[in-house]
């Protein structure tokens, strides 16, 4: 069973549409009775190696076609450049001076610290562990998963860098041996969102939510309109083309390579990660976790991924490396919180990851009441104007 | 080594080149361990590292040296483990003399040829009278540790002036950097505690690759890290099964199971080659080598071998010299050469000067090239940077080449063995595509056709091919079983009742014919006829030996000298690090993992010496592949270019050494050619035109050479473009644009790459301050998987072409990490305009003349003579090859070739 993350007693600023048990099972949320947990990602980059094996096995059990320019991006090791149609895991390679590790740490004890922007404490509306909740399969059901009963660790508080929580308390947050310069390496991924923009604004019901909570497109009622490219916070999702991939002929190499031929599946289609829900169905894990060789990449039920995510933050914090923060557990961010939750080193920027990831449809409720205010001003403005002519 | 406390890694990435068994790392970091990373560059090790320790290339045996003094000066080392399981105590003989005596060198030294002769440098006559005896003999001991001839003490004083000064001066390595480290590995050391040290090509591949590795070994049995858990040094091998390619070598000088290759004229009948081999004077179970070696001329020629013929001894080739790559390379230049077989390398873009590799190819009647793809070594005659430059014409090369298409791993079975000796077995999942095969299958057809040629042959030297036993099962593709070749290098009895059984230890195998066995350290994989390799229980399901996860050499013992693990006593260091034990009730060493110690011997025990073998083994030899079962601080044998590992410079070194007069190592195989060209050495003229050190190293994405990454979309787009990484501060100086063009400029080559400028290139100082004779060391970081040619995806060129041939003397591998160069901004010319910038540096340098000739500074090799023949006969001793990991390694060939110049048409 699920236990929702922090239920909030104040609700956060962009917090308007979530509710706990939307986190908790979005698929359960839209009416679909389904025995499944919410599954999820753990990209804990703090033991990340920048291998790439995560893209590798990702392109090969998907069959996604090479699409690097075969040029240096200029970018350090990564030469993927991020996320697209044909690279749905992306690893980032980013090298850092004294002065901006000095920087990250600071902005993750004042996350911590300082609270903000919210504080909440856990035991608020934290349901009683054995409860049955909602969406969520009653105890003794079989899940696919390890059990989850009582939530997540027991004591820790959510450390997320959309919104943080209390202080660690007694924890020694003296810096570890404090290098001169770092190499961040962190594998992005879709973030198979509690809010899913892109879902929100299909319009051909090419994209759908699975029993396992997690986004998907269907590329054979898909259209490639291209509305969903727009309607994703993140970047993640964008529509595939059909050119083949082929040296540059203008680098003037000592020899030109060979022009590399491989099939394009579904071009002209949107395409992201499925989070791999062919292998899910199947009872195995996705390609990339499966593959990562130091675990930096975890598949598990959602909820036991940010409980452990939530361990590996203090247990960092204590080893004075205040820069850890969670992105992506937070159920009141923009998008009610993500499947895939990372753990990062520095600011989500950095990483080239929106700081504050709003879900396109969030404000249509208020739009659509602004509008009607703006219909009725207009209306009453249009009235008035013929009232006052009649004078 | 998830189970160590500390981890240095120095001489590897392992992040990047070993990112699997990273994973341990990782846990035993997750446990709490320390991981300190040694390396000139930051690297993608370095960046989940705790600490980052810049090092000059090639400065290694000083920081090592300076952590051995550090524990000596300080008394941190393990005194009961080093007075248990080490040499110690053993006195040396009156002839041996130090390089601190010597300024540099060790007794015994033939400046003619550039060898030692090791006996001097043998331990003191257990009579004695310091006269020199073989370790296969008792010798002197003295218990205290006080007297100065006893290997404790030579040790302290040989590394008494590396002192954390000289670390700083040398390594570039700060005072406060060097004390993180000694501290570390101090408080990681002990009862309680361990240190792992993991290494790879970065310590091997050197002019003193095994010395890098022996002072590390030296350090570890000082503080008590060999043997137990989460200690020792990893030797990462550098690809998959390379360790099984040394077990059942495909090396030259060496039969499997370490057996060395007989020589002509001092192994001429098997009872000379048995003497030296398997001498039944020494203690360890070398001492059985006659039983390994029998074993193995019976798994070959079977019923043909017999008592009477010496089991067939004589079918086996007999060495007259070396055989390396390199010597082949320079006797196919000879025209010496007439075919060449390349299987899983390649040459033209792998090789040490990868231009002599293709020069040397195009002299070659035929050359067969098996590979998945048309690798640079198969198409370098239609498409090399050779006919680039104009040099070759492909209508003026008679070499024929056949390219075979060979089976990949998925297309096979078989196994692999790892970097820790597991030996894993592989299914087969599908059938080659189109005439793909297996090497299995190839070299089984090839056997068979050859056989039918000479069937009817009547001449001698054709025996040992007929006669070979050569019959395995085939599947309906016609390719071998290779379940049936494991069975066979197990081994089984070959007579008595029961003839044709499994073997299921090499303690089994007999010495008169009654038992086969391809490689005796294999003896056991196929127990009770199992395939003992294709075990896959997975480790959820048993503790964390995981003894039914696979099979490892010997005996499926997973950590070699394990007896070291208990104390004098036979009892547990510590609870926290316990493995195996005496266990007084049944008289016999038990514990988590197979003991590696006769089961019975008791840690008191102190048998005849005068019975040698296994059963002169004190309780207290630890160690028992030495014939003296100690650990070795001071190797007397075994180790070709010193018994105590010595600083000396890398042949390009652009510094003096500050430690001797003797600037290089003096028993270095060095290649004076033309074609092979140095750097002027330090203080010379000219030695200011290669003013930078360039190191080779490879890249997580590709594959060493990239026959197994350039033809792939989805590896190549993720490593495009050869690049070379520097400094800011060098970029500064050089005028170098970040992601722009340089061209850089070896004695050999000049090559074009992209520019990382990165803050991961550190430059390093080098000399006093206080001496006022600091200077900077810039240093050039080249992945080398690139190379010129028409098939890959991805092309560029051959970081290789760069390198010099300069060899251990030991292994003959090439120094890879300490090349001179100079760098400028921008593409290099085409055409011959290539070769003339090469000339005009080498003209500048005073390494050529006017006309094109090597001139009399070029040639550096002052030793005007052959050394293979007078190369002391070796010691056999240890477990591995190239990178012995514990105590004495094996190697057996000393020699050097000097050429005089002779390749002027081809410059």
């Amino acid at each position: 069973m699920t236990a929702p993350m922090t239920a909030p007693a104040e609700q956060h600023p962009n917090a308007a549409t979530s509710t706990p048990n939307d986190t908790a099972d979005p698929a359960g949320a839209t009416g679909w009775e389904h025995t499944h947990e919410r599954k999820g990602f753990f990209t804990d980059t703090s033991i990340c190696i920048g291998c790439k094996a995560c893209e590798v096995a990702c392109k090969e059990w998907n069959r996604n076609p090479a699409d690097g320019s075969l040029e240096l991006l200029g970018s350090s090791y990564d030469n993927t450049g991020g996320l697209g149609a044909n690279t749905w895991r992306h690893v980032a390679f980013i090298e850092q001076d004294a002065e901006q590790i000095a920087a990250a740490r600071a902005s993750g004890r004042r996350l911590v610290n300082l609270g903000m922007p919210t504080l909440r404490t856990r035991d608020v509306d934290t349901p009683t562990p054995g409860a049955p909740t909602p969406g969520a399969p009653t105890p003794g059901a079989p899940t696919s998963g390890a059990p989850t009963a009582g939530g997540p660790a027991a004591g820790g508080p959510p450390v997320d860098a959309l919104a943080a929580a209390e202080t660690l308390g007694d924890a020694d947050l003296t810096p570890p041996d404090t290098p001169e310069f770092r190499w961040l390496m962190a594998s992005d991924v879709c973030k198979h969102c509690t809010h899913a923009g892109c879902l929100d604004v299909c319009p051909t019901g090419a994209l759908f939510r699975t029993e396992f909570g997690t986004v998907v497109v269907q590329a054979d009622v898909c259209n490639g309109c291209g509305t969903c490219v727009a309607g994703c916070p993140f970047g993640v999702i964008e529509r595939r083309d059909d050119g083949t991939i082929n040296p540059p002929t203008e680098r003037e190499s000592p020899a030109a390579g060979k022009p590399i031929e491989q099939d394009v599946p579904h071009p002209r289609t949107a395409n992201k990660c499925t989070l791999c829900y062919d292998r899910l169905v199947a009872g195995d894990q996705p390609a990339c976790a499966k593959t990562c060789p130091t675990t930096s990449i975890k598949f598990g039920d959602r909820a036991d991924m940010v409980a452990t995510a939530e361990q590996r933050v203090r247990d960092l914090h204590a080893q004075g490396m205040t820069e850890a923060r969670l992105y992506g557990a937070n159920p009141n961010d923009g998008v009610g919180g993500t499947g895939s939750v990372f753990l990062l080193l520095d600011e989500p920027e950095v990483y080239g990851l929106p700081p504050d990831p709003r879900v396109a449809t969030k404000d249509l409720p208020q739009m659509f009441a602004t509008a009607g205010i703006a219909a009725a001003g207009m209306i009453a403005a249009t009235a008035l104007a013929f009232l006052g002519g009649r004078k | 080594m998830a189970n160590a406390d500390c981890i240095v890694i120095q001489g590897s990435n392992m992040a990047e080149c070993h990112p699997v068994g990273f994973q341990w790392v990782t846990e035993a970091k997750a446990r709490g361990a320390k991981v300190i990373h040694v390396d000139p560059r930051f690297t993608r090790t370095t960046a989940v590292a705790d600490k980052h320790v810049p090092i000059r290339v090639g400065s290694d045996i000083v920081l090592l040296g300076g952590l051995i003094r550090h524990v000596l000066e300080n008394d941190l080392y393990f005194d009961e483990y080093v007075r248990t399981f080490t040499n110690a105590s053993t006195i040396l003989g009156d002839d041996f003399a130090d390089t601190e005596d010597l300024d540099g060198l060790f007794s015994g030294y033939d400046p003619d040829t550039g060898t030692y002769d090791t006996q001097t440098w043998a331990y003191a006559d257990a009579d004695g009278s310091r006269r020199g005896v073989p370790p296969t003999q008792p010798a002197e001991q003295d218990p205290t540790l006080q007297d100065p001839r006893c290997v404790f003490q030579v040790l302290k004083r040989h590394y008494s002036c590396y002192t954390p000064e000289m670390v700083e001066e040398v390594c570039g390595i700060s005072a406060a950097d060097f004390a993180y480290l000694a501290d570390a590995i101090t408080q990681n050391s002990g009862r309680e505690r361990t240190t792992c040290f993991a290494y790879a090509v970065g310590w091997t591949q050197h002019s003193q690759g095994a010395q890098y590795i022996r002072t590390a070994a030296a350090l570890q049995l000082l503080l008590g890290n060999v043997g137990r858990p989460g200690s020792g040094i990893m030797a990462l091998r550098g690809h998959a099964s390379i360790q099984g390619s040394t077990d059942i070598p495909t090396l030259f000088n060496l039969l499997p199971g370490y057996l060395p290759m007989p020589k002509a004229g001092t192994h001429d009948t098997l009872d000379d080659y048995l003497a030296v081999i398997g001498s039944k004077e020494q203690k360890s179970y070398w001492a059985n080598a006659d039983t390994y070696m029998i074993s193995l001329l019976k798994a070959w020629w079977g019923e043909a071998a017999t008592a009477d013929n010496d089991f067939a001894y004589d079918y086996l080739p007999r060495l007259t010299g070396a055989h390396g790559t390199y010597q082949t390379v320079m006797s196919m230049l000879k025209d010496e050469v007439e075919g060449y077989f390349i299987l899983g390398q390649n040459p033209a873009v792998g090789s040490a000067n990868g231009r002599m590799q293709r020069l040397g190819m195009a002299h070659l009647k035929w050359l067969v090239v098996r590979d998945f793809q048309l690798i640079e070594s198969a198409t370098w005659w239609k498409d090399g940077p050779e006919i680039a430059s104009g040099e070759l014409k492909t209508e003026d090369i008679d070499t024929e080449v056949f390219f075979l298409p060979a089976a990949n791993h998925t297309e096979k079975s078989g196994t692999f063995t790892q970097t820790q000796r597991l030996v894993q077995w592989r299914e087969q999942a599908v059938h080659p595509p189109g005439d793909a095969q297996s090497e299995l299958q190839f070299f089984y057809e090839l056997g068979c056709r050859l056989r039918e040629k000479l069937a009817d042959s009547t001449d001698p030297r054709d025996r040992p091919l007929l006669d070979l036993t050569w019959d395995y099962p085939v599947d309906e593709h016609g390719d071998p079983s290779a379940e049936a070749v494991l069975a066979e290098i197990n081994g089984f009895h070959t007579s008595g009742p029961e003839a044709g059984t499994p073997l299921s230890s090499y303690l089994e195998m007999k010495a008169d014919g009654s038992t086969a066995g391809g490689c005796w350290l294999y003896t056991g994989i196929y127990a009770g006829g199992i395939n003992h390799a294709n075990k896959r229980v997975p480790g959820s399901a048993q503790d964390e030996i995981a003894a039914d996860w696979a099979w490892a050499w010997p005996a499926n013992r997973r950590i070699l000298y394990n007896r070291a693990s208990a104390d004098a006593q036979g009892k547990p260091w510590s609870e926290r690090k316990k493995l195996v034990w005496w266990d007084e009730e049944t008289g016999r060493w038990t514990g988590q993992d197979i003991p590696d110690f006769p089961a019975d011997r008791a840690p008191d025990a102190v048998p005849d010496r005068a019975q040698g073998g296994p059963a002169a083994l004190t309780g207290t030899d630890a160690f028992v592949m030495q014939p003296d079962g100690k650990g070795w601080l001071y190797a007397p044998t075994g180790v070709v270019d010193g018994p105590l590992p010595t600083h000396y410079e890398a042949q390009e070194s652009p510094v003096p050494n500050p430690l001797y007069g003797q600037q290089h190592s003096p028993a270095q195989v060095m290649f004076d050619r033309r074609d092979n060209l140095m750097a002027p050495l330090p203080g010379q003229a000219g030695a200011g035109v290669y003013p930078f050190i360039f190191t080779t190293y490879r890249l997580t994405e590709h594959h060493t050479a990239g026959g197994m990454s350039r033809w792939l979309p989805y590896l190549s787009e993720l490593q495009p473009e050869l690049f070379a990484e520097v400094s800011p501060e060098l970029a500064a100086e050089r005028g170098l644009e970040p992601y722009g063009w340089a061209t850089i400029i070896s004695p050999r080559a000049a090559i074009e790459v992209r520019l990382l400028v990165t803050e991961r290139m550190t430059p390093m100082s080098f000399g006093s301050a206080a001496a006022g004779n600091q200077r900077t060391v810039h240093q050039i970081g080249l992945p080398y998987h690139w190379g010129v040619g028409a098939e890959a995806h991805i092309v560029g060129d051959a970081v290789n072409d760069l390198l010099g041939i300069t060899l251990d003397p030991n292994v003959l591998i090439q120094d890879s990490k300490t090349g001179a160069c100079d760098i400028i901004p921008g593409r290099r010319p085409r055409g011959p305009e290539l070769e003339e910038l090469v000339n005009d540096y080498r003209r500048r340098a005073g390494l050529i003349n006017a006309e094109g000739r090597m001139t009399d500074k070029a040639h550096q090799d002052d030793r005007p003579g052959e050394p293979w023949d007078t190369a002391p006969e070796a010691q056999q001793g240890a477990y591995t090859h190239e990178d012995d990991a514990d105590a004495g390694a094996d190697v057996d060939v000393a020699n050097r070739f000097h050429e005089p110049e002779k390749e002027e048409g081809s410059s």
